[in-house]
């Protein structure tokens, strides 16, 4: 399929252009939010919301009869939250640490779930068939009200983020400090929590219960990275949100048998990796090609003053020394030629004679030398 | 506020206060009376409950009995009379932020809700920031501080919020010799302002030569008074369960 076929069917196919905006709309909103899950070290709750959504679809469907989505993604809400506030009341009255309790709550719940999707799915009329795809979602089957639908209730949550950014900062970042304030941090700690819960059910028709959490936690982390300032890391979080989301249409759309959602988490994955990768600062690429600078520089360093230390011995400052002796004095392995032939190049050093072997300081080097040795201190 | 007549009026009055995790009680039926302007240090034992007294007088953990007091009026109303310098390592410093940024958090509690920093913030932010000695740290990410650097940030937060009471909780631990000056010049001048700061404190030599009064506390209040009088080796015992980690009263003596 070419670019501009691609294009066209973004903008006029119904199906492509319906999930391709239902999933960054998904994208965007649970980047967004999962910015503050991941910055409060509560990556497991958009996983623990999501798997504890499942019974409450089911029950949904036992109770009303009925496999409108809208009914169903309130019972999910109502499950997710329920699952939630268990797991603040755990943690509140019982020694259990966080992490045991959404553990626990989010098994618990999925068990259930299943247990509920199994005798849904033994029932013998056939008005029960289809629950099972909120498991991994099914995004090709949303209809244009359930973008808007989603839309709608993602420029709440949006909104809500912008107005309070500065209390949901001050929670992330130091709670009691802003108890001490005046603040009532549990009930915007509650409310933060209950827009997590909202971004989880949005997607869990697009993306399904299993996955959910990725879209949580993979934009913010991907952002993360990039970044020093809690804005621009929920702006970046939301944009690549909607990236994974859009592209994962696309791709997805691109052949009859890859689904939707997972391909949706693949690339939200996929910017995860990059940013691991390549990101200045915090990236390994950047960490590892740093650590390699130092190592060089503290190579090169330790010859000038090995240098050093023979001249002072010495009354005269250039007086040359074979390779060999500083090979024997510098500590560690080898690559002492390397080292004079790189500092030969900075006009720190010269051969005696071309080919004698035999180095010693330059002037520059010598100034280079007495400004190290009085920044590092005597040589131990 | 209530200092029509400090000479009556404690600036913070603890009456009663107990306070228990899981059935053990970590304070016990404390009372502490801290006179206006006075620079008091709290020190204990580990375990003493040093931290939780702290956090009780601002109703951060549950208190079993007790009532706390700012200027004659409960805490609840008073709040924004009293700053909160809380240990360092209770926050993740890796936390995507500025140091600016912490320090405009000390203007939240005035701001009130939705409303962002304005440009007057910022300046108190910054002069707040120049008195801890830190102008060139502004915006720096906080996660390049080293641990004296992250103290005086805390403290610098706690400045702009221009309380008249300020709890700090072990601003000393673990901080470099120019940190430590730098505190120390900050409690002076806050003094000299008439506030009144209570300080969490670990080391015992110090506190004849920072702080003018002392509270001795083992889950019961031991002492409480001007450090000339509570300060003596007969009541550090008494807190410290006989091992007193402490030189000798002559030495004290040469201070």
């Amino acid at each position: 399929m070419s670019i501009e076929q691609l294009l066209h069917d973004l903008l006029f196919d119904y199906t492509l252009r319906t999930v391709a905006l239902g999933a960054g709309v998904l994208g965007l909103v649970s980047g967004a939010l999962g910015s503050f899950a991941v910055l409060r070290q509560q990556s497991l709750l958009g996983d623990t919301v999501s798997h504890a959504a499942l019974p409450g679809i089911a029950l949904a469907f036992l109770v009303t009869g009925s496999k409108a989505p809208l009914v169903l993604v309130l019972g999910a809400a109502l499950a997710g939250w329920l699952g939630t506030l268990l797991v603040m009341a755990m943690v509140r009255t019982t020694r259990l640490k966080t992490d045991t309790a959404f553990g626990i709550v989010l098994s618990v719940f999925f068990g259930f779930g299943l247990v509920l999707l199994t005798f849904i799915q033994k029932q013998p009329n056939s008005r029960q068939a289809g629950l099972e795809k909120f498991l991994f979602g099914q995004a090709t089957a949303l209809l244009q009200r359930d973008v808007v639908t989603m839309a709608a209730v993602g420029a709440v949550l949006i909104l809500l983020v912008i107005l309070l950014f500065k209390e949901f900062k001050l929670l992330s970042f130091d709670h009691d400090y802003g108890v001490s304030l005046g603040f009532p941090m549990r009930r915007l700690d509650f409310l933060l929590t209950s827009g997590l819960v909202v971004a989880v059910v949005l997607g869990l028709q697009t993306v399904g219960v299993v996955l959910m959490s990725a879209m949580i936690v993979a934009p913010a982390a991907a952002a993360r990275q990039w970044t020093d300032r809690l804005g621009v890391m929920i702006v970046l979080a939301a944009l690549l949100g909607a990236l994974a989301g859009v592209g994962g249409a696309v791709l997805s759309s691109l052949s009859r048998h890859l689904p939707t959602g997972p391909v949706i988490v693949l690339c939200a994955s996929g910017l995860v990796a990059i940013s691991m990768l390549f990101a200045p600062r915090r990236g390994l690429i950047w960490n590892w090609s740093r650590r390699y600078r130092n190592r060089r520089r503290l190579t090169l360093d330790a010859v000038l003053l090995d240098l050093h230390e023979l001249a002072v011995q010495h009354a005269d400052r250039e007086h040359g020394h074979p390779a060999s002796t500083l090979r024997a004095m510098s500590a560690g392995p080898g690559g002492i030629r390397r080292s004079l032939k790189v500092l030969s190049d900075q006009g720190y050093v010269r051969e005696t004679a071309s080919g004698s072997g035999v180095w010693g300081l330059t002037p520059d080097g010598w100034n280079e030398a007495e400004r190290l040795a009085t920044t590092l201190g005597p040589k131990s | 506020m209530g200092m029509a007549d400090p000479s009556r009026t404690w600036a913070v009055d603890v009456t009663d206060l107990t306070v228990a995790y899981q059935n053990k009680p970590v304070l016990w039926d404390v009372d502490l009376e801290v006179p206006p302007g006075v620079l008091m240090a709290i020190v204990g034992p580990n375990g003493a409950g040093k931290t939780t007294m702290i956090k009780a007088i601002l109703n951060l953990v549950p208190q079993v009995a007790g009532r706390v007091m700012i200027y004659g009026r409960p805490y609840a109303q008073q709040r924004e009379l009293v700053g909160y310098v809380p240990q360092r390592g209770s926050v993740d410093w890796d936390f995507p932020t500025q140091v600016l940024d912490v320090v405009l958090m000390g203007r939240y509690g005035k701001l009130g809700w939705i409303k962002r920093p304005t440009g007057a913030d910022h300046e108190a932010a910054r002069e707040a920031l120049e008195k801890v000695g830190m102008s060139d740290f502004a915006d720096r990410q906080i996660s390049q501080l080293s641990g004296g650097q992250q103290q005086r940030v805390f403290l610098a937060r706690a400045l702009v919020q221009d309380a008249d009471i300020y709890l700090m909780d072990e601003p000393f631990q673990g901080v470099d010799a120019k940190t430590e000056r730098a505190i120390m010049n900050l409690l002076q001048s806050l003094r000299t302002a008439g506030k009144t700061v209570l300080v969490v404190h670990h080391d015992l030599q110090t506190v004849p030569e920072y702080f003018d009064w002392v509270t001795l506390l083992n889950v019961r209040r031991i002492a409480s008074g001007p450090v000339e009088e509570v300060f003596t080796e007969e009541k550090l015992r008494e807190a410290y369960g006989g091992r007193v980690p402490f030189r000798s009263q002559e030495a004290a003596r040469e201070h």
